[in-house]
């Protein structure tokens, strides 16, 4: 046997990648469903933390503020470990899942907070005064001419910072959630080959790799020609 | 509640521990950076490079890596390699991983940069007699890292969080060390404790890059 049939042998054997393919796709599944959660909801939160602070209420802006500098000065993996481990010792001990879930949705949550302010405020306060002038509530400015304007300029930093945090789901793996990375660890150990992590990369580029291609269009069609 | 996270005892006793580990999480970013910062020098000067042959694989590179979670790569270092007989320390992988990985994220900041800097520039410097070179060491690169500092912070700020995965790898720093304080102490102090040090050192960079951010959208008008 040549240097590169062993090679393939260890790192692209046939044998054991047909065996451990299921527990990669399962794996997938997974990823899949927990990167939407935390998509879904880390923008929602993210949103609604901008419209709160929209409506200029000091205290209560002080505090998303605080909210906001503290999950994007925090580690991802920091947050993740202090809910899976630490919040046992409170009472409830959340699955790894819905560990990795919360943190990444509340780091999302914080940077998309403060890309949608950005937004928010980047829209001259003319506006606001001429379409309050024309007899809009406060709301209807809002989400009528505010919000629209600024979603535009908010879609570049916000699908870069999005795809960056969802690949944070790789991070479960650190509380034993059972995605991609998950599966092929075990897999490695149980069949000692490194085949099944191979199989876990491709399957992040699978996953990531037409995101990434989408964000680089979407990038060049939402850029603000200078 | 107080008793649970924030015991003072036990805030004495890992003390020493969560030093330790404060410590070689700087080191790491120390190293992890300039690193990462080289990589990105790199592939953003072989960028300007606009040659066919040249730019599809360099940008397939950089969505490669982009693509990529950090933590894969790192735990296909250091698991995976050493079935091809090549084994690397913890700290080795990380370094590898991040230069692979926070050089494309380095890199495509930096191509901006050298892109915002209008051409006219480079002709000019080039007609004056400087080296295509030199063009790029004294006049578009100064201006370029002005152009992208906000980009440039924000993703050292990224790199430093990330040191975090190398407590995966056995990587002796801050949340490793912390881990080690909380299963030896039965308790998830060291950890708060953690938690609040990435907090207090890295705030002081999320406010003023928070500014930054707010004054380039609202600029962008």
């Amino acid at each position: 046997m040549n240097r590169w049939d062993k090679f393939t042998e260890t790192f692209f054997n046939a044998k054991v990648m047909e065996k451990y393919l299921p527990d990669i796709l399962s794996g997938m599944v997974v990823t899949i469903e927990l990167a939407l959660l935390i998509v879904v909801t880390g923008l929602a939160a993210g949103l609604a933390l901008a419209l709160l602070r929209a409506l200029a209420i000091r205290p209560l802006n002080w505090l998303i503020i605080f909210i906001v500098d503290l999950f994007r000065s925090l580690p991802p993996l920091v947050v993740i470990v202090l809910i899976y481990f630490g919040l046992p010792y409170a009472g409830p001990a959340p699955s790894g899942f819905v560990s990795t879930w919360l943190s990444l949705a509340f780091v999302l949550m914080a940077f998309s907070e403060e890309i949608f302010w950005a937004g928010i405020t980047s829209i001259p306060k003319g506006q606001w005064e001429a379409s309050r002038s024309t007899g809009l509530s406060f709301s209807q400015t809002l989400f009528n001419v505010v919000l629209p304007q600024a979603f535009r300029l908010t879609i570049p930093p916000l699908t870069n910072r999005t795809i960056a945090i969802t690949k944070g789901t790789a991070l479960g793996t650190v509380v034993a959630v059972t995605e991609i990375l998950g599966q092929a660890s075990s897999a490695m150990s149980n069949s000692y080959n490194p085949s099944p992590l191979m199989m876990g990369a491709a399957a992040y580029i699978v996953l990531f790799f037409p995101v990434v291609v989408a964000a680089r269009w979407i990038e060049s069609k939402f850029a603000w020609k200078r | 509640m107080i008793q649970t996270f924030f015991n003072l005892d036990i805030m004495m006793a890992a003390w020493p521990i969560v030093l330790s580990g404060l410590k070689n999480t700087i080191l790491l970013s120390l190293i992890v950076v300039p690193l990462g910062l080289l990589g990105g020098l790199i592939l953003a000067l072989l960028a300007s490079i606009k040659h066919p042959l040249v730019r599809w694989p360099l940008m397939a590179w950089v969505d490669f890596f982009r693509a990529f979670p950090p933590l894969v790569l790192l735990i296909l270092l250091f698991a995976g390699l050493p079935f091809a007989g090549l084994e690397l320390g913890g700290f080795a992988c990380v370094a590898i991983a991040f230069f692979l990985n926070t050089g494309s994220y380095y890199g495509e900041i930096f191509r901006a940069g050298i892109e915002s800097v209008p051409n006219g520039q480079v002709e000019a410097a080039r007609s004056t007699g400087l080296s295509r070179l030199q063009a790029m060491r004294y006049v578009v690169l100064p201006q370029a890292v002005r152009n992208v500092l906000p980009d440039l912070l924000s993703n050292t700020l990224e790199v430093v969080k990330l040191t975090s995965l190398g407590s995966v790898v056995a990587v002796p720093e801050l949340l490793y060390e912390a881990r080690q304080a909380q299963s030896i102490t039965y308790n998830p102090t060291p950890i708060v404790m953690a938690a609040v040090i990435y907090f207090l050192i890295l705030w002081p960079l999320v406010r003023l890059l928070s500014r930054l951010e707010n004054r380039a959208l609202a600029g962008r008008r």
